[in-house]
Order: structure tokens, then sequence, then C-alpha cells
């Protein structure tokens, strides 16, 4: 059965984009026919973090006021299999995103799609809205911070009450938590919000722990999503959050504060 | 939920991520609770303030309403301010001698 998951936050700039960019690409690379949607109409990025911003010719907006089918939108991946990118206008309407076209275009996506991934915008305006209603899971991106932890309390509040799920009395939208930018350094130097903090105060199972990385900033000078690269180690965190979503149990990984010698500090790689 | 006297005198000079949970620990308590109040409170209070009216000269910000979260145990408070109110000189039941007729205050909300 198709599931649509939207990854969200409250909070800009804590890595939603990426992870969505991430997690469509270990899905599809597991076999399974995935779309990622683009929800940020006029803050069109997505298409550049999947690295296809010279292939974009019709966008969501076209597609729910009937200007183009899902056949001409959609964009299909180059690198992996199975895997659609779906960008979004830039029209500076934000109320293009009507309740009734969108409706209409997520039920065309479940018909030909297992999973349906939303790439939510930051806020909790109508865009945010729109992108967490029709979740059937959500991944709650949040950086070890203040501000984004408390974004990411609000982001629950409205699933629990805001989404299709909430509003039809149907089994509640699975929550997970995904923290991102971890230094494990700066949590062993108390500078930093622990894994076991984070958790304790917002209470969603944790899917993953992605390290603070500067594999994930060339991963979108270059446009290519960071899992695919396998050497970083963002890039394996998310391979191991997606098997974690997928039901595979596996440890978490770069929580340890490495103590680096003399030569690797000097020689080695970041 | 208050950090014990034990972690206080053991935190290290620099550590300002227990400082960054508890902080985030009380503002979230204090959110959360707004969150999941009643939205019928402001409607309450209108219908009461209709009904106070009818017996009392009173203004809207004579009376107040608040829903507090003790622990388990919600408390529903009702403040009707007094001292400046004057009793009306022409009562519903009085002046009529009739059933009080209510007013819906909820007629067009």
């Amino acid at each position: 059965m198709s599931k649509v998951i939207t990854i969200t936050s409250g909070k800009g700039g804590v890595g939603k984009t990426t992870t969505s960019a991430a997690f469509a690409t270990g899905l599809a690379q597991r076999g399974n026919k995935t779309v990622v949607i683009d929800f940020d109409v006029g803050l069109r990025n997505l298409d550049l973090i999947m690295g296809v911003e010279r292939r974009v010719v019709f966008d969501f907006i076209n597609v729910i006021n009937g200007d183009a089918n899902l056949n001409q939108a959609l964009i299909k991946d180059k690198r992996v299999d199975n895997l659609y990118i779906f960008p979004t206008s830039q029209t500076r309407d934000k109320d293009a995103l009507s309740k009734e076209g969108v409706e209409r275009v997520i039920n065309e996506l479940r018909d030909n799609f297992d999973y349906i991934i939303c790439d939510s915008p930051a806020g909790i305006e109508h865009g945010a809205l729109t992108a967490l209603y029709h979740a059937d899971a959500a991944i709650i991106v949040t950086n070890p911070e203040v501000s984004s932890v408390r974004d990411s309390d609000r982001i629950l509040g409205m699933l629990a009450s805001k989404s299709r799920r909430a509003e039809e009395n149907e089994a509640p939208v699975d929550e997970y938590l995904l923290l991102t930018r971890y230094s494990p350094e700066r949590v062993e130097r108390g500078e930093m919000l622990s894994i076991e903090d984070v958790q304790e105060i917002l209470s969603v199972p944790l899917i993953g722990v992605i390290p603070e990385s500067e594999a994930v900033l060339k991963a979108s000078n270059t446009g290519m999503p960071v899992i695919l690269d396998t050497e970083s180690t963002a890039g394996i965190a998310y391979g191991d959050a997606v098997a974690r979503f997928l039901g595979e149990q596996r440890e978490m990984r770069f929580l340890k504060t490495q103590k680096k010698s003399l030569l690797r500090t000097l020689f080695g790689k970041a | 939920m208050m950090m014990s006297i034990m972690e206080r005198l053991f935190r290290k000079r620099n550590d300002t991520a227990s400082v960054a949970k508890e902080r985030l620990q009380i503002v979230l308590a204090h959110e959360r609770a707004g969150r999941t109040a009643p939205d019928f409170l402001p409607l309450l209070q209108k219908e009461l303030l209709s009904v106070v009216a009818k017996y009392l000269e009173v203004e809207d910000e004579m009376i107040k309403i608040t829903l507090e979260k003790a622990g388990e145990v919600s408390v529903l408070e009702i403040n009707v301010e007094l001292d400046k109110a004057r009793i009306r000189k022409s009562l519903p039941i009085a002046t009529e001698g009739k059933p009080i007729e209510t007013k819906k205050a909820a007629a067009g909300i």
C-alpha cells in the first residue's frame, strides 16, 4: 500500500530538503517506486538539491490547475531507478495549493507510487499545513538546539490536530525524530543537547542521527543527494535511517567522539 | 523536572546544554498546556457575560476565565469583578413578570 511521508520541522534550515532528497533516494534504491514533492511554493529548491534544476518544465501548481498532467511534470532521476522528482512552482501566490487540488494529485500519486515524500516548507502556514495534511508518517527533522526543538514540538502538535488522520479520527500519523547536524564532540563538552535530552523532551522514536558533516554542503553543491556519498558519515547515517524506517534493526553510528592520532589530525579526513 | 541539587553542583562551568534542556522543558510545559486548552473558552466567557449582564451593569473586561492545569487536576476559574458593577434598575423578572428570555450569545459565531 502506498504511503505518504512528510518531512517537516517548523524551523527553517535544519535539513528538511536534504533529508527529503536522501530519504526518497534511499527508498528508491531499495526498489520502492518513490516520488519526492516540493511543497515550498515560491521557494523551489528540491530541484537544485536533486540536481534536476535544468529539467523542470511543468510543476506542482501546473498539475493542480490542470495545465499539465503528472507524467509531464514528474522528472525521472537518471542515477536511481524508481525515483521521481516533482518540482514546485516559483509563483508568489501562496494559496496556489488548493485543498481539493492537492488531494486529487496525492490520490493520483498514491495509485502509482509506493512512497510519496512531501518536502515541507518551514513555518506553520498554509504550505506547511498542506504538506502535513496527507501524511501517513512524518519525519521531524531537528537540530540539537533550543529553537529547533521548540518548533519541532509545535509541529508535533499540528500533526496531532491538523492532519487528515486527526480530522477523520483515523490512527494517528507515525512520527519519527531525525536528529541532524549532531556533533558528539560538542555534546561531550556540554555545549550541545544530547540525543537523550532531545528525545526526553520530544518523546518521539528516533529514526536516525545525522552527524555534522562537510559532505552535506559538497553534495548540495553538486546536486547529488548526500545518501549517494557512501564514503561520508552523513551519507551512511541516512542509509541507516532509511533501513530503520523499513523495519531493519541498525545500531546508531558516529555517536562517539573520535580520538584523533597526531598522524590522522595531520593527514586524515574529517 | 527541575534539576537535582547534585546535578547543579556538579555541572561543568561551560555546560550550557543542561541550561538549554531546562529552559526547553519549562517553556514547552507552558506551551503544551496552552495548546490543549479547549477552544470553547472565549464563547463560554461571552455567554457568561451576557447572563451576568442581565442583572449587573458589567463591561467585557470585568469577567475573566482561565483554565489551569496543576498536575492531574484542571481548574476552570471564573472571576467576575463586582465592586464596580451596579445592579440593573430593571431586572428582567421584575419588569416583565414572565420567564426570562435567554439571548443566544452564540448567535452568529
